[in-house]
């Protein structure tokens, strides 16, 4: 039996603009072991980012297979990849997707409104996700009253609530300074190596992949290399 | 999906789109008014018909009855002579008092006067009434002057008539083919229809209108409701008359007919061409709605929110824009417009009739409940659209 979280078979991506047929993914197969800290790189249009929402089940493949733990995504309903989401995987976004209506606690508690649990244990976990991403002094603040870095560290807090496998991060540092980027790299590390949690990172920055334990570079819809770090 | 978890998932789904409102208020007002408008016309224009039929209706009671000759639908298309009208007074089922019986023979003329405001010259009924009509028709009360008095050019205006038209102020003298009539007094009704007439002696307006001792209907109190039926018989039995007799509520209710009818058929097309309208205008809101939460919708589904959460928090939202402009509307209906007096012709009788516009409940619910129907029409599609927001790329698109 594979022993991988992520298994991607043979999948396909068409789009097609008119006339135009796009194939953004060609036949991609990919493994990622569970705890793994994954990077995938490469130019824009590579489909890096097609790949990740297919594995998070945003999106549908145009043929193979994606299985992640043990669910084959294309046999699950709207519906159940909807409660599927809400139960395995965490997303981090490039502009962090906040709403800015809620405070940093209640963004972070949205995931947990999915769930059975009761209010005090969904506080509980809030303050818990907020104190990993080091920002219990923040939980009353809007969106709007927090710096790029703090709104990315609310990100990934509400991407941890629900305890999930799987993080999967969209340019999770591609909006931000230098020094909040080396913060928020730091975190996903810590995420990886202390709370085993498997992490599959699109970025266009050597440095952030360089704090991946594999990087994987796409080329046209199809692995092109692959590097140890 | 269980209904509880998703009722949870609509509610949270929904308590989202309430509070980002405030950032997209000038197009959920503009529907909201939009709305209000509609439902505001619509309960308007039903209430004229209402308080028309609620005129009409207060005009007679179950135990007054009224007596007209066969086959006449109208009292002024009715004819009956003197003796008609005593063999009717002593009809079995005829109540009595201390004064005989609680009959009232009456004829029926319209003259002219202008209204008030605009002076357009305007037909009132002049009803020519014997001493019993007041204990018959029970309701009529002097607020002002006092009544006729018998074989006197004397007239008594009912207090809609004298708010509506020009010349009826306790004092004035009007002249009518020559003949001048003093009014002498006003007098209410309860609302009901005899305070938009006006009253004078039976004899008097006989003569001046030469009409000899005929009248056109007799109105009589009955013993109780229950002695119509026998009332009726016995006058259709009686060889000497060729008349026939239906309860007073009967026959007031008969003559709105055709006039509730048709501003009832106006108010709803009226109402239903605006309708269109508002439901584009709920459309257009809630597809700007989604469209500028696109972006929140997504990242709800990224999240693992389902598709009909968000399609039934859509519906809901488009919903309460219908109930706020629902109740706005009937509300701003009632301030405005109920309790309005206005007269206008009933063609049956050739006559002004002076009601008022009646806002009832049962109005304000129908207008609530069309605004409920236009926010959900126009919600749908947008809903839809909603559910079908292709998740990746509004995440990345905006």
């Amino acid at each position: 039996m594979n022993d991988a979280l992520v298994q991607v078979r043979e999948v396909h991506k068409v789009y097609h603009r008119g006339s135009e047929r796009i194939d953004v993914l060609d036949g991609l197969s990919l493994e990622v072991p569970e705890g793994e800290f994954l990077a995938l790189m490469g130019p824009s249009g590579s489909g890096k980012t097609t790949l990740l929402n297919l594995i998070g089940g945003l999106d549908t493949p145009s043929a193979g297979e994606i299985v992640v733990g043990r669910s084959s995504l294309g046999t699950l309903s709207s519906a159940s990849l909807a409660s599927w989401r809400a139960g395995h995987v965490g997303f981090i976004f490039q502009f962090y997707n906040l709403l800015p209506v809620l405070s940093a606690e209640a963004n972070v508690e949205l995931p947990l409104l999915l769930t059975r649990l009761g209010r005090s244990d969904r506080r509980q976990r809030v303050a818990t996700a907020l104190e990993i991403v080091g920002l219990s002094d923040r939980a009353k603040h809007y969106p709007r009253q927090l710096s790029g870095g703090q709104e990315q560290r609310v990100g990934i807090a509400r991407a941890l609530v629900t305890d999930p496998t799987l993080l999967l991060c969209d340019e999770p540092t591609g909006d931000l300074d230098r020094v909040s980027a080396e913060e928020i790299l730091d975190l996903l590390e810590e995420l990886s190596r202390e709370h085993g949690k498997t992490i599959i990172m699109v970025t266009h920055d050597p440095a952030a992949a360089a704090r991946a334990s594999r990087v994987l570079h796409l080329d046209k819809g199809r692995l092109s290399r692959e590097s140890g770090t | 999906m269980r209904p509880l978890r998703l009722l949870h998932q609509v509610g949270v789904v929904t308590q989202l789109s309430l509070r980002t409102i405030p950032q997209r208020l000038a197009p959920v007002l503009v529907a909201i008014v939009g709305m209000a408008g509609v439902v505001g016309v619509f309960v308007a224009v039903l209430s004229i018909a209402e308080g028309f039929r609620d005129t009409m209706d207060s005009a007679g009671s179950a135990e007054v009855a009224m007596v007209m000759r066969a086959g006449s639908d109208t009292e002024m298309s009715s004819f009956l002579r003197g003796e008609d009208a005593r063999l009717v007074a002593d009809a079995p089922g005829v109540a009595h008092d201390a004064r005989g019986a609680l009959s009232s023979a009456e004829l029926f003329v319209v003259v002219d006067l202008p209204k008030k405001g605009s002076g357009t010259p305007a037909n009132v009924p002049l009803r020519g009434v014997q001493e019993a009509a007041f204990r018959v028709h029970g309701k009529p009360r002097m607020i002002e002057g006092r009544i006729f008095e018998r074989g006197r050019n004397e007239l008594i205006a009912g207090a809609a008539a004298a708010a509506q038209f020009d010349g009826l102020d306790v004092g004035t003298t009007i002249t009518w083919n020559g003949n001048p009539w003093t009014v002498v007094g006003v007098f209410t009704a309860d609302s009901g229809l005899a305070e938009g007439e006006l009253w004078c002696d039976l004899r008097v307006l006989q003569g001046l209108y030469r009409r000899g001792n005929s009248v056109q209907s007799v109105t009589v109190r009955l013993d109780s409701p229950e002695a119509f039926e026998a009332f009726k018989s016995a006058l259709h039995d009686d060889p000497r008359l060729n008349v026939k007799a239906l309860r007073a509520s009967d026959y007031y209710a008969q003559q709105s007919q055709a006039l509730v009818a048709i501003i009832t058929g106006l108010g709803y097309l009226v109402a239903l061409m605006m309708a269109v309208g508002a439901v584009f205008g709920a459309l257009n809101t809630m597809y700007s709605a989604v469209a500028s939460r696109a972006r929140e919708i997504a990242i709800l589904r990224a999240l693992g929110f389902s598709a009909l959460a968000v399609v039934v928090s859509v519906l809901v939202e488009a919903f309460l824009i219908g109930l706020v402009g629902g109740i706005t509307g009937g509300l701003g209906a009632y301030l405005l417009f109920n309790g309005y007096q206005a007269a206008t012709l009933n063609f049956q009788s050739f006559s002004q009739v002076v009601f008022t516009f009646a806002v009832t409940s049962s109005l304000v619910q129908q207008g609530i409940a069309c605004a409920l129907l236009m926010g959900l029409a126009g919600g749908l599609f947008p809903a839809v659209r909603a559910a079908r927001l292709p998740v990746a790329t509004a995440l990345r698109g905006l």
